[in-house]
């Protein structure tokens, strides 16, 4: 067994083994910590920064979620540190991306009042949605690069390796290899990528049909 | 983005493995499936099946009102009828008075022996008690079977034989355990294409292999894709599963690797099975299965050295007219190497169907009533005379029909009645040219389904019934997991859950047999027919709704405060003493010949399901439209076949036309075919030889020679869709 350890979380004394990070210390106590690209069933990555702490003696930010608890630790997860930095990558991400689909990210902007306007003229992520298989639609208009689906179609889940980054910088996204569609590819169609997606960037088709009022299309005429 | 009235809790109805499913609801419609990541079967994970293969219930060919043939059809001249117009909506009570008239009409003429039933392992477990029950109980008659007869009977029966229990003995999940001493550190998979038949599973044996390194020993015709995680692949000719497993216990006795005190103290029989090896000599076994000596050696001692060892096997044991000794050759290694009775280890069939465990603890099999119990056994029959409230001796003590007998008995003399719960004998039996006439010579067919199925369509009636999101119930994996099903939408037009329809007509029948009591029809709700299963099989007397409500309890679970059991002997076997058998080999019926070159072996693909009855009325069609056909490289050049062009198959008693898709997963002189597709049916080519005791057809192995075809002899030369997965 992992040894416990103490560590102060916004004040309140926390115990918990040591094996733990600060964002499941947290949780453990009661205390929320807003994560985006973190999932239960996912490897954490610190990719989003979103559950940025600050650590008592240490020079920079901490990511809660990858982050392992130590003894003694002294964490604040509202100074104004974290609450500026937080709110600064919310914003961030709402001046490039379409996050009309994530009911939890817009919770958690209202949450850090955050400026709406504060990056005018900032360039958006403007990607056609991709339709290229009867079972998901892409919409990487919607995507904030959380890596969740590149990580279930991995090791984390199905082996399948079928999507991946590709590119650099602001024109970083998730693609297919050689940008084959997605039949053509190595996928299975498990669709674990759409069950951990934060964004509605992928979607079942027929969800996205009936939404648009297209009554599901029948299945192929039957040949009998 | 859909604001979700609500969110429906419920488990998937493809596969055995029991995945939880989250039903998202607006306005009465499914418009989407999750699953929630809290339940420890398949932590979140889904397939393709059960993630999208929902769309079937809505699909326009549904049933919704019961059916009347228009046109009257006679025993001998019976025909198919797919069109609704050759069919006439009637109300429930005409078709139930219908069906009970004829049904009690042939009773009384030809007696007990003239009717029989097919359940069905996609139905709830009390769907199929209620069933098994009406012909028992007022048809006295056993001839009640189902598809798993088709699958793992020989499995069944030889883990009856040399154990005493049919079942998954361990967990699934077990491979995945954290706890490194309490998972298997090598396992072997064998006759099963875990990754497109069992997905999940498959994920986890995967991440055994990648996270954990255990070490995976692959025994298969095919080059599956779990080869590539393999430490070893025994790529055996089909059907010769006895030689190499013998071949692997005779290296273990010769070595002296055998676990001498879990052999001594829980088995017997070990001398007279060891002196039966001598017989499969290095040399006979490369002979016959064309595994080399080195790899038997090799997998052996990997086997045989591990702490924790675990055996995963599919219907490449059991759908083979020596299945029953296949699969007994795979306890053999368990035996002796004692990797049974402990977490990480385990004899595991996986079971096909999302409830065939569950339809085979109901009693559907014509040899045992619920939980097992023997029909000939006089005090199993005075125990269900009492529950059923029937006269002393009134229950039939002979041995039933399985579920190919039944249909090879359709004759004047033999069965005159056939009722079919979601079953579709003319795409999963064998030879089916054969299955038709046998089919065409009924005198009165039922069929209760969702839809016109390729057997339906022969049918008098048909029954309209509803699907797993339209009927509470309960589901039993293949780890012995009865889990909760639960009604999200309301049924499609007059559809009714099978228990109701099934003690509606049961009413009807009994008021026509004028029996003195009831057996009892009234149930208010399926939870009273499963608390009247737990009063009569042990195995289910903890199994409450009330208790399976969050997390489903693994049988046996033998009372209300018993929690289940995740492994089974720990302490000892259900016939005591775990027993070896000496085993003889024989090759498959029909091996390749001048004329018919190749060896035909079926199964699944990812895609589709069984028959196809769901899945090719879902937009899993899309993705996988055709029936393909796969060949080796090097057997394709051979015969001047490219990838995609039409190939004519033939054996000695069918033909199909369909595509060839060439790829290395077949292995060389092997082609194989999906049974999904009923315009190039594979089992119009398969061979109806039994297993002699188990009675399973050999599905796995059959004689067929190959020619290039036109396109114009596919059923649809305009579909193709280029696929990447291997």
């Amino acid at each position: 067994m992992l040894d416990e350890i103490s560590l102060t979380i916004d004040n309140q004394v926390v115990s918990v083994s040591s094996g733990m990070t600060i964002l499941q210390a947290a949780q453990a106590a009661g205390i929320y910590i807003p994560s985006i690209c973190y999932h239960p069933a996912c490897k954490s990555n610190g990719l989003c920064r979103t559950c940025v702490v600050e650590v008592e003696g240490w020079r920079l930010l901490a990511a809660a979620c990858v982050t392992q608890v130590g003894p003694g630790m002294v964490v604040h997860t509202q100074s104004e540190r974290v609450l500026r930095s937080r709110r600064t990558i919310l914003e961030l991400l709402h001046s490039a991306v379409d996050l009309s689909e994530a009911p939890e990210i817009q919770q958690m902007l209202k949450d850090c009042a955050a400026n709406l306007e504060r990056f005018p003229g900032a360039e958006r992520r403007e990607i056609p949605l991709i339709d290229d298989n009867p079972m998901y639609v892409r919409d990487y208009a919607k995507c904030i690069l959380c890596w969740r689906c590149v990580q279930v179609c991995a090791e984390d889940a199905q082996f399948a390796y079928a999507i991946n980054f590709a590119g650099r910088g602001f024109s970083t996204h998730i693609a297919t290899f050689f940008d084959r569609s997605m039949p053509a590819t190595t996928c299975v169609f498990c669709g674990q990528c759409v069950g951990v997606c934060p964004t509605n960037a992928l979607k079942p088709r027929r969800e996205w049909l009936l939404e648009k009022g297209l009554i599901p299309e029948a299945s192929p005429a039957d040949k009998e | 983005m859909i604001a979700e009235d609500n969110c429906v809790r419920t488990i998937c109805p493809y596969c055995g493995i029991g995945c939880n499913l989250e039903l998202h609801l607006k306005d009465d419609y499914i418009y989407k499936v999750t699953s929630p990541f809290d339940n420890p079967i398949n932590h979140g994970n889904l397939c393709v099946k059960g993630r999208f293969g929902y769309d079937f219930i809505y699909h326009k060919q549904r049933v919704t009102t019961p059916l009347v043939r228009c046109t009257p059809q006679e025993a001998g001249a019976r025909t198919q009828a797919f069109d609704l117009s050759e069919w006439r909506p009637v109300s429930w009570d005409e078709a139930l008075d219908l069906v009970a008239d004829r049904l009690v009409e042939i009773y009384r003429r030809d007696g007990a022996q003239a009717l029989a039933v097919y359940v069905c392992a996609k139905a709830t477990n009390e769907d199929n008690y209620v069933l098994q029950k009406l012909y028992r109980s007022l048809f006295r008659t056993n001839n009640v079977d189902h598809c798993t007869r088709l699958c793992h009977a020989g499995s069944v029966n030889a883990l009856q034989q040399a154990i005493g229990s049919s079942a998954m003995s361990n967990t699934a999940a077990e491979l995945i355990n954290p706890d490194k001493n309490r998972r298997p550190d090598v396992f072997i998979v064998t006759g099963s294409n875990t990754t497109e038949n069992h997905p999940i599973i498959a994920q986890m044996m995967i991440a055994a292999v990648k996270k954990y390194g255990a070490k995976l020993i692959v025994v298969d015709p095919r080059r599956l894709e779990l080869v590539d995680y393999a430490q070893l692949w025994l790529p055996l000719k089909p059907g010769s599963n006895v030689p190499v497993f013998s071949g692997m216990a005779k290296v273990i006795i010769e070595e002296g690797l055998v676990n001498q005190e879990f052999v001594a103290q829980r088995t017997e029989g070990l001398e007279e099975f060891a002196r039966s090896l001598d017989k499969f000599t290095p040399e006979y076994i490369e002979q016959v299965s064309g595994v080399k000596p080195e790899q038997i050696r090799e997998a052996a001692r990997l086997f045989a050295r591990a702490e924790r060892g675990a055996i995963y096997w599919g219907m490449g044991i059991s759908q083979l007219a020596h299945g029953t000794a296949s699969a007994l050759a795979l306890i053999h290694l368990a035996f002796l190497t004692g990797h049974i009775g402990r977490e990480g280890t385990g004899l595991n069939p996986l079971r096909g169907q999302n409830n065939v465990q569950g339809s085979s603890d109901m009693g559907g099999m014509p040899f045992h009533y619920p939980g097992y119990q023997r029909v000939d056994n006089p005090e199993n029959a005075a125990r269900w005379e009492k529950a059923w409230n029937i006269e002393p001796g009134g229950l039939n003590r002979q041995l039933g029909l399985t579920t190919t007998e039944i249909l090879s008995h359709a004759h004047p003399g033999g069965v005159r009645a056939l009722f079919m719960m979601g079953e579709d004998p003319m795409m999963s039996e064998p030879n089916l040219n054969q299955t038709r006439r046998h089919m065409q010579q009924l005198e009165f067919l039922v069929s209760q389904d969702l839809f016109i199925n390729q057997s339906g369509a022969y049918a008098d009636v048909i029954l309209p019934a509803v699907s797993f999101a339209e009927k509470d119930g309960t589901f039993t994996n293949t780890e012995r997991r009865v889990q909760r099903v639960r009604k999200a939408i309301e049924p499609r037009g007059q559809a009714r859950p099978d228990w109701q329809i099934i003690c509606d007509l049961a009413c009807r029948i009994e008021a026509r047999l004028g029996r003195p009591g009831s057996a009892g029809w009234d149930y208010s709700h399926p939870s009273e027919i499963l608390a009247e299963v737990g009063r009569n099989v042990p195995d289910y007397t903890g199994v409450t709704y009330e208790r399976i409500e969050k997390i489903g309890l693994q049988t046996p679970v033998w009372d209300e405060n018993h929690t289940g059991t995740p492994f089974l002997f720990a302490e000892s076997f259900p016939r005591g003493r775990g027993k070896f058998y000496p085993l003889d080999f024989v090759l498959a019926v029909e091996q390749p010949d001048d004329e018919y070159p190749f060896i035909l072996t079926t199964g699944r693909v990812l895609e589709h399901w069984h028959g196809g009855t769901m899945t090719r009325r879902s937009q899993l069609d899309a993705l996988y439209p055709e029936a393909l056909l796969q060949i080796h490289p090097l057997d394709a050049e051979m015969l001047g076949i490219a990838d995609g062009a039409p190939v004519c198959v033939a054996s000695r008693r069918g033909e199909i036309t369909l595509r060839a898709q060439v790829t290395e997963k077949s292995s060389v002189g092997l082609v194989f075919i999906p049974f999904h597709f009923a315009e190039a049916a594979a089992n119009l080519l398969t061979i109806d030889t039994l297993d002699p005791q188990a009675l399973i057809p050999e599905f796995k192995a059959c004689a067929v020679k190959l020619s290039q075809a036109r396109p114009d002899q596919l059923a649809n030369p305009e579909v193709r869709l280029e696929r990447g997965r291997y």
